[in-house]
């Protein structure tokens, strides 16, 4: 079953290249993403079996992950379905700075998002090093056409400094891999195989040198996927240029992905007692993206790069949470989904503003509440939400990070935290509510009724949201508890 | 053996010191493609003669890859990106030869501080691995056009295959042709990219490429 | 300290002009000309011995040092070089260093010549040679260096007898990285292309021919006697390195090395002829790229 979850993705993807009819295409793609969803949430129920002689097999971690990115597919695709119903009846004329472009053939945008989607499921399902390797870098690949869809130059070198940046900071973390393997090897030199599993039960055996040097290859590696910093430099350029369904997934699910790379490693490093050294790593690159993006959401004009730093941010929490250890790491991995759920909707709901107001600059945007009402409620709500208050999912997740902290002593790393969520509350706080009250400007037109998705997907994120933040199923926190045990 | 091993990793240097002083995008471009056959014959000789079919396979169709095809799909992007030929770096050759010996003083450092156990055959080998990553940076970060920093990108994956050699990992066949894939597409997509950007801006300057960036206020 | 065989001096003496013969005769065969018969620079020497010289009246006793000064320290380093399997007149520990600086001393009595006659022509050859000798220098010391630390022993004659098959056989790297050094210093110093152009009076681009462009009569025979001793001082550390069949018996050594010299000839004029000369700002590239590839011998 397992091995369908990648395999349905990818055969949809190679054909709806060749589809011609949009309307079949599109078929396609809502029809690949809710089987998806449903073989995704059989998984809770009946755990699959592995496949491949182990290498992929889903732990309490992958399970969540998956079906994270599963549900966060089929909301995309929805949106998606009528964005490109509306992009295909306009003429492109580019908001900034005027010119004509057109775009990507619906084809290929359709083909490289579930791509994109089988990647991403190998990332997660994938136990055996290497392989996860091939598949973050095959996410890479699938994602950086979809930046490119709206054909313009900014979009282009958004794209190359993703595709350039990322390759290279993969690069580095397969030399990670290949340290691990070094440190793994047992002294009559034959080598324990790079599954997970192995890794963990030979974890005491870990040359320590080789591994802490294989750790920090990683963390920079797959870091720079994740976004922190200072890593981060493509992600503000590549999840402002790219559609709103393209950045939805790409802050939703890839950066989860990547942070799933660091998270092995962090299991390895955790069984073998060689948790201290890659906990302070954690907490620096943690801190330090935290920092980092609220330097730059301060005066940020542009909303959408805002919410971009804003996922740098909370990559950083989620390190912090890890580095903790303890009950930040349960915090952590709730984060995730919290966090998925929140930036998904708010960058869909942006999209929505782009499309009626016609200008990504945040000052000229106002009134968001009397012309998109369910939009604009939505905007506040993600943007409550996304900056940690209650009664929304993140405030859960972050409080837990905020307790676990004082509990385990760290009283600097808690208000160096504090403070940072503070700044980046009242930098965000006062262009997004600038940009829901007000009256609109004459020239802005709703959003047209029959694009009723648009309006509809992110009301029920939303609501998902909101859920989280009252009430975490059990089955959900068994799940959390089951992948924050390995993580320490 | 060893002193085959030791002659392709000396040669393995010597390109990485073309790819460094080389004013000219094909004499660049050849570098790599010599660095990916001798990748693949380094990974041969290293099998000390027990050679079985997956064994010469893999690393043969990995030369074959990067030494012909590659190199073939960066010509043609040379030539349909229709870019001046010179590769006009953001530090001069000599800047460049010099920082490419200090890359190497680092890398025959670091050789020697990582002990691996069991040794490695040659003293050269990790090393050599090391330098070529480094030199891949180098060119990553001291180069303007967009195809030099692609050759910069391979340059550090061969690097770091070369270190996969060295430590004499055995990798299932599955990863390793998934590696080779993922590099293989990898440079196919940023060949399209460059024809794009080459149409875009007429030019293939990453260094002007700067409408997005941000000020920090 | 006289312990060596005179030969390779008398060799050297005699055959020097002869390698620069073959150099212009392979070039003019690949140009599709006959060239000059090969011991055209034998009888070229003895014409400018018996014409009279000419001093400019801005020049003063260094410029008539010069030539003396250079040809004899060309002459005392060669006494220093063993060739084929033959000791060299004298060895001892270090004599590489002193080979080094005896060419130095030659060169800066060149310059000083050059600079004497106090035209800016002859300055800027002779800044252009100092600065290319200054790249020059490490890359052959260090090419050395890495031939010492190969063999084990300190003075050229022991090391360069040492360098056998079986060195070649197991330090091929070292040694082939240090001919390649070694050969582009050969080439620089020598004023052959790719560095400069012997044959060119073009002011853009000489720098060995502006130095000795003011020279006439015997102090030229010199200068040209000198040049040509210097380019088999440096082939026969080439071919020491390069020619490692050490069979015991005197003249079969003996005649390979003279046969090693004349490939290096022919090689050099093939080289001259396919190749241009660099722009000069690529020359201390060219330079930096030897220094480097000594370095690596040194290092591995």
């Amino acid at each position: 079953m397992i091995v369908l979850l990648i395999v349905i993705p990818a055969s949809a993807g190679i054909v709806a290249f060749f589809v011609e009819s949009d309307r079949l295409r599109r078929i396609l793609l809502l029809s690949t993403a809710i089987v998806q969803t449903a073989l995704s949430l059989a998984t809770w129920m009946v755990s699959p079996a592995p496949a491949l002689t182990g290498w992929l097999a889903e732990d309490a971690l992958g399970r969540l992950i998956e079906t994270l990115t599963s549900i966060l597919f089929l909301a995309a695709c929805f949106y998606a379905v009528a964005y490109l119903r509306e992009e295909r009846r306009q003429t492109h004329s580019d908001f900034e700075e005027g010119f004509l472009f057109s775009n990507a053939r619906e084809a290929s945008f359709t083909a490289c998002l579930l791509f994109f989607l089988a990647a991403m499921t190998l990332v997660a399902v994938s136990q055996q090093l290497a392989l996860l390797w091939v598949a973050v870098e095959a996410t890479t690949l699938a994602s950086a056409p979809l930046i490119y869809f709206h054909r313009h130059h900014r979009s282009l070198e958004a794209a190359w400094k993703y595709l350039l940046i990322c390759s290279v900071g993969i690069a580095l973390a397969l030399l990670g891999i290949f340290f691990l393997v070094v440190a793994a090897s047992n002294p009559d030199g034959s080598s324990v195989p790079l599954m997970v599993q192995n890794l963990r039960s030979n974890a005491h055996h870990l040359n320590a040198p080789w591994f802490k040097a294989a750790f920090v290859l990683l963390l920079v590696g797959f870091g720079t996927k994740m976004g922190l910093a200072p890593f981060h430099t493509w992600l503000p350029d590549a999840h402002s240029e790219a559609p709103s369904v393209a950045s939805a997934l790409l802050s939703g699910a890839l950066l989860n992905c990547a942070f799933l790379g660091i998270l092995r490693a962090q299991e390895i490093s955790v069984a073998g007692g060689l948790a201290a050294f890659s906990d302070k790593l954690l907490l620096v690159f943690g801190l330090v993206s935290m920092g980092v993006a609220a330097a730059f959401i301060s005066g940020q004009t542009d909303y959408k790069r805002m919410l971009a730093y804003s996922s740098v941010e909370h990559m950083g929490i989620l390190a912090v949470g890890v580095g903790l250890g303890g009950a930040a790491v349960f915090g952590a991995v709730l984060h995730v989904i919290n966090h998925a759920l929140t930036k998904a909707m708010l960058f869909l709901v942006a999209g929505n503003l782009l499309a009626v107001y016609r200008t990504k600059n945040s000052a000229e945007v106002s009134g968001a509440l009397s012309v998109l009402p369910v939009s604009g409620v939505l905007w506040l709500v993600g943007l409550f939400a996304i900056t940690g208050s209650p009664p929304f999912g993140p405030f859960l997740s972050e409080f837990t990070i905020l307790k676990a902290a004082l509990d385990h002593g760290q009283i600097f790393v808690a208000i160096v935290y504090l403070t940072l969520l503070a700044v980046i509350m009242a930098a965000m706080a006062a262009p997004a509510l600038a940009m829901a009250q007000g009256t609109p400007g004459a020239h802005v037109a709703a959003l047209p009724a029959r694009a009723l998705a648009l309006s509809v997907v992110p009301a029920i994120l939303g609501i998902a949201v909101l859920v989280m933040g009252i009430y975490v199923p059990p089955v959900l926190t068994r799940a959390l508890r089951e992948a924050a045990h390995v993580l320490g | 053996m060893i002193q085959l091993i030791n002659s392709i990793l000396v040669l393995l240097v010597l390109t990485g010191f073309m790819l460094l002083s080389s004013s000219r995008l094909s004499a660049c471009i050849r570098a790599i493609a010599i660095q990916g056959v001798l990748l693949g014959v380094l990974a041969i000789s290293m099998q000390d003669g027990q050679l079985s079919a997956a064994g010469v396979l893999f690393p043969l169709s990995s030369a074959v890859v990067k030494g012909f095809v590659l190199p073939w799909l960066l010509f043609r992007a040379m030539r349909e990106a229709d870019t001046v030929r010179e590769i006009e770096p953001l530090i001069s050759y000599n800047l460049s030869i010099i920082a490419g010996a200090a890359a190497l003083g680092v890398s025959l450092w670091l050789g020697h501080r990582l002990q691996l156990s069991p040794q490695p055959r040659s003293s050269l080998l990790v090393p050599a691995a090391f330098f070529t990553s480094l030199v891949g940076m180098i060119v990553i970060a001291s180069r303007r056009k967009a195809l030099t920093q692609v050759l910069g990108y391979l340059a550090l994956e061969n690097g770091v295959y070369a270190f996969g050699s060295a430590v004499a990992l055995r990798l299932p066949i599955l990863v390793e042709l998934g590696i080779l894939l993922d590099v293989f597409v990898g440079v196919f997509v940023m060949g399209i990219a460059i024809f794009h950007i080459s149409r875009e801006f007429d030019h293939i300057d990453t260094d002007k490429l700067e409408a997005l960036a941000d000020r920090l206020s | 300290m006289l312990s060596g065989s005179i030969l390779p001096l008398i060799l050297a003496a005699v055959l020097a002009p002869l390698m620069q013969a073959v150099i212009t005769r392979t070039k003019s065969v690949m140009a599709g000309r006959l060239g000059q018969p090969l011991l055209q620079p034998y009888r070229d020497l003895w014409k400018l011995l018996r014409k009279g010289a000419v001093y400019s009246s801005t020049t003063t006793w260094i410029f008539q040092m010069g030539p003396p000064v250079g040809l004899a320290s060309v002459l005392v380093a060669l006494a220093l070089i063993p060739f084929g399997g033959l000791p060299a007149l004298s060895a001892f520990s270090g004599d590489f260093v002193l080979i080094a600086y005896l060419m130095a001393v030659g060169r800066f009595f060149t310059v000083v010549a050059a600079l004497d006659t106090g035209s800016s022509f002859e300055g800027m050859g002779a800044s252009r040679e100092v600065t290319f000798s200054a790249l020059a220098e490490p890359a052959l010391f260090l090419g050395l260096a890495a031939l010492v630390r190969q063999t084990g022993h300190l003075s050229l004659s022991p090391v360069l007898a040492s360098v056998s098959t079986a060195t070649w056989m197991h330090a091929a790297p070292i040694l082939s990285l240090t001919l390649a050094g070694l050969i582009i210093v050969f080439l620089a110093e020598n004023a052959r292309i790719p560095v400069d152009d012997p044959t060119t009076h073009l002011e853009l681009t000489m720098i060995h021919e502006v130095m000795v462009l003011d020279h006439s009569g015997p102090d030229f025979a010199m200068i040209q006697y000198g040049a040509a001793l210097k380019m088999w001082l440096f082939a026969a550390i080439i071919i020491g390195v390069a020619v490692p069949w050490r069979l015991g018996n005197r003249w079969i050594d003996l005649g390979a090395a003279l046969g090693g010299m004349l490939v290096l000839g022919i090689a050099t004029g093939v080289i001259e002829s396919s190749m241009a000369r660099l722009r000069l700002l690529r020359v201390p590239q060219l330079l930096l790229v030897a220094i480097v590839l000594s370095a690596l011998a040194l290092a591995l």
